[in-house]
């Protein structure tokens, strides 16, 4: 075993240790609250803040209080597809089964909330740009990421066999990750019509404190919603593949009791 | 011009996807732990 297998094998096991459906359920149970409850807490703060107590903009008026919402969710869109390609990874490459699960789990909501980015971000448009969608760089981008959760989210459940289906919706998931930093830089790239970012890693923000405290709450309740959501299917998820696994058994254990029908019984 | 209608149509859509979707997550969970407890009842009660 050369260093890359080694390396490969001693990482899958970590990711194994947590693998196991009833550890899992165990752990998921003690931080369902811990996402839940802040979840509720920072998002209500957020939106209240932003909604009656921070400014409104010099120049945009009072529609830059769809900032509150339309920010954080088109951030929940990028990362949620960077926990789909996460997930992805985990499965091709060390055939994780909660990986599968989760990717599952992960698509639809990723979708609903790439809807509300688009959607809050027409509704934030039409009355600054005087139009609810230009095809610029940034808002393209995000379309098409809507459709690679869409396209994920068929192509899980498009094959009798889960397994073919997980492993080619993995695929997609990994691939469709080359959208996400175009999404990232389109506004850097191109000549677009959405605004540059006002937040980066390297630089200051380059707005005031008054907005950036609701909109980091917003953004922090948001990201714990989507975790609490996410976790909550999950172990559902995984409820669901206990039960029908032991439905199973117990409907081989019937079959396999039942008496084989004699050969005098059978017709001629 | 107000952009009311706007702000109301932004945080209501966010919100209200925001509730189906944590309704949804919640009954299902629930749902699928009373099963799997009815299921796992019995068996637990069969003699080893």
């Amino acid at each position: 075993m050369n260093a890359t297998q080694s390396l490969t094998a001693r990482t899958g096991n970590l990711f194994h240790r947590y693998a196991n459906p009833g550890r899992f359920l165990r752990m998921g149970a003690k931080l369902q609250p811990w996402l839940t409850w802040p979840a509720l807490v920072l998002s209500v703060a957020g939106i209240v803040w932003g909604l009656f107590f921070s400014p409104a903009d010099w120049q945009q008026g009072d529609s830059v209080r769809i900032m509150y919402v339309h920010v954080p969710t088109a951030w929940l869109a990028s990362s949620g597809y960077m926990g789909l390609a996460v997930c992805s990874l985990l499965s091709l490459v060390w055939r994780h089964p909660l990986a599968d699960l989760a990717a599952v789990e992960i698509g639809p909501v990723g979708a609903a909330i790439t809807a509300v980015c688009l959607a809050t971000g027409s509704l934030w448009g039409k009355p600054m740009w005087g139009t609810w969608w230009v095809w610029d760089a940034r808002l393209t981008s995000v379309l098409v990421l809507f459709f690679l959760y869409l396209g994920h989210i068929a192509l899980i459940r498009a094959f009798d066999e889960p397994q073919r289906g997980y492993r080619a919706a993995a695929i997609l998931g990994l691939a469709g990750a080359i959208d996400l930093p175009i999404i990232k830089f389109s506004v850097q790239w191109w000549n677009t019509l959405h605004q540059p970012d006002s937040i980066t890693v390297t630089g200051a923000p380059t707005m005031s404190t008054s907005m950036l405290w609701p909109l980091g709450l917003t953004t922090l309740g948001f990201t714990l919603g989507f975790g609490a959501i996410v976790l909550a299917r999950l172990r559902a998820s995984v409820m669901e593949s206990r039960i029908r696994t032991i439905l199973a058994a117990s409907r081989g254990r019937q079959s396999a009791a039942q008496p084989a029908p004699t050969t005098d019984s059978a017709p001629a | 011009m107000t952009h009311l209608p706007y702000i109301a149509a932004a945080y209501g859509l966010t919100l209200g996807v925001a509730a189906i979707l944590s309704i949804n997550a919640t009954f299902r969970l629930r749902q699928a732990r009373k099963r799997l407890a009815a299921i796992e009842q019995p068996r637990t009660r069969q003699p080893s």
